[in-house]
């Protein structure tokens, strides 16, 4: 304890740049994952090739690749880009299954009413297709929120800044608490991602909690009739 | 008036949904399309806004032919209901209803009021208007469909099996429900079901399809009753089972009527219904 508060300051710095090196590849990830996932559904040749390439993304060692990307980017060795590059693949492998699950989950029945009612195509992705697809979007943000926010501390064995430091420096001054710390920051900061992203899923889907309360009661009423 | 005039609609994979098809669907009248499925009646309403195009033949509605217009501008120019009401479930009842105003640039506290306006045409209470549809049983939802379908005043509204899903509690109010606003609004309604009572009871025009959009016979309910056209019309209506087959029978003095079965169906009374 007494070495957090002597270290407090140093603590809270590496945990800023733990989230600015986490913020980017999700972003990017969910950006990029959402067309390529929307592709993968609406084109269904598409969706093996694109499905297998990003699964196989995800099996690349993330070490080398780390340490591969100056070669590929042509940056310098510390560029926190490589980080955030390296990352953003993983997230983009992560996430496209999910968004392909997100958008072939939106009720048929709802996108041909939209169509016959007069939703062009362009309106239709945006007001229908992808605000139906949010809870399972959310629910793959998540995740790759989560598995990020621990990549981060990768960094650390590349000379990168963020809370993965304590990890190295821990280790070699064979000093179990400054290792703890960097466990317990790494998760708070997962915790209150996770937390704010359920937030804003509130805020931008108020109608999913309902939806689901009325298939729970529909569920649970049926149980009953069968029962009874 | 909508005109179909030898229409051919062959799918990708080979299937011949309907075959030749011609009809005259006049103005302000209820014209039923009934038959069992395969009988292409879903595409043939399909048709009308586009949602699936002819592969031979041509639509006409007044005297545009439909292929020149523009799909989705058509699609917002003709009301749609279709079965489990095909509502937006991440938009409020107000907000659905609301759909093709917005869409056409009508503005929101506009498309709002006239939505609440709807939904007294359609028997809905307005405090379910912030509710989402799953909130909503399913004879409500189908009236959201219903309004929704009503939204821009279009001349031509467009049912598929909307009241399919609906137990018959239910379907039969909100036949009833259809009914009294169609004697307001007077639309041109293209309706398809597979419910023969359904096209007997709404149809000021109904035609009976068989397999491939071949049409076994058109009128009004009436004629249609009075003369089946052959077999397969007799066996559709129920004519053969001697369910629509009444006698008068005297009981204690008082003429009854005595249905197919043998059951009490109503008394007879003299003169003209009140």
């Amino acid at each position: 304890m007494t070495w957090v508060l002597a270290n407090i300051e140093q603590i809270w710095d590496l945990t800023l740049d733990h989230i600015m090196l986490s913020v980017p590849p999700i972003l990017l990830g969910f950006l990029l994952a959402v067309p390529i996932g929307w592709v993968a559904h609406r084109y269904r040749l598409s969706r093996g090739v694109l499905l297998t390439v990003c699964g196989l993304l995800y099996t690349i060692p993330s070490l080398a690749l780390i340490v591969a990307m100056p070669t590929v980017l042509g940056t310098q060795i510390l560029n926190p880009a490589n980080l955030i590059v390296t990352l953003t693949i993983y997230a983009v492998a992560l996430m496209v299954r999910t968004a392909t699950d997100a958008f072939d989950a939106v009720s048929g029945d709802v996108t041909q009413s939209a169509t016959a009612v007069g939703f062009g195509a362009w309106r239709r992705f945006w007001q229908v297709q992808l605000p139906l697809a949010g809870p399972v979007l959310l629910a793959g943000v998540r995740v790759v929120s989560t598995s990020t926010v621990s990549l981060v501390t990768l960094g650390a064995l590349v000379g990168m800044s963020g809370l993965g430091y304590f990890f190295t420096n821990g280790y070699q001054r064979n000093f179990a608490t400054e290792i703890l710390v960097g466990i317990v920051g790494t998760i708070l900061i997962a915790v209150v991602f996770d937390v704010l992203l359920v937030l804003a899923g509130r805020m931008l889907l108020p109608w999913a909690r309902v939806d689901a309360a009325a298939r729970r009661n529909a569920r649970t009423a049926r149980t009953k009739a069968v029962a009874a | 008036m909508i005109r179909f005039d030898a229409v051919s609609k062959r799918f990708p994979d080979g299937t011949l949904a309907v075959e030749n098809f011609s009809l005259t669907i006049p103005s302000r009248t209820t014209t039923v399309l009934v038959g069992s499925s395969g009988s292409g009646k879903t595409t043939l309403l399909r048709m009308i806004n586009r949602m699936v195009d002819p592969t031979s033949g041509s639509i006409r509605i007044d005297d545009d032919d439909i292929s020149t217009l523009e799909p989705v501008k058509l699609r917002r120019s003709i009301g749609y209901v279709m079965q489990n009401s095909g509502l937006l479930p991440h938009r409020t009842v107000a907000d659905n209803i609301a759909t093709v105003p917005l869409l056409s640039g009508v503005k929101r506290a506009q498309a709002r009021a006239e939505a609440l306006t709807l939904m007294d045409t359609v028997g809905l209470d307005r405090s379910l208007a912030d509710r989402y549809p799953s909130q909503l049983s399913g004879g409500q939802q189908q009236r959201v469909g219903v309004a929704r379908g009503l939204a821009i005043d279009p001349n031509i509204l467009l049912m598929d099996e909307p009241f399919g899903a609906v137990d018959p509690l239910v379907r039969s109010e909100l036949q009833q429900e259809l009914l009294r606003i169609q004697k307001d609004l007077a639309k041109t309604i293209v309706f398809v079901t597979h419910d023969i009572d359904e096209a007997f009871l709404l149809g000021d025009q109904v035609v009976l399809l068989r397999t491939g959009g071949q049409i076994a016979q058109v009128g009004t309910p009436a004629e249609i009753l009075a003369n089946p056209a052959d077999d397969f019309v007799d066996t559709f209506i129920g004519a053969d089972r001697g369910r629509r087959a009444l006698r008068i029978e005297e009981v204690s003095g008082r003429q009854v009527v005595i249905d197919g079965t043998g059951r009490l169906a109503g008394i007879l009374k003299d003169g003209a219904p009140t």
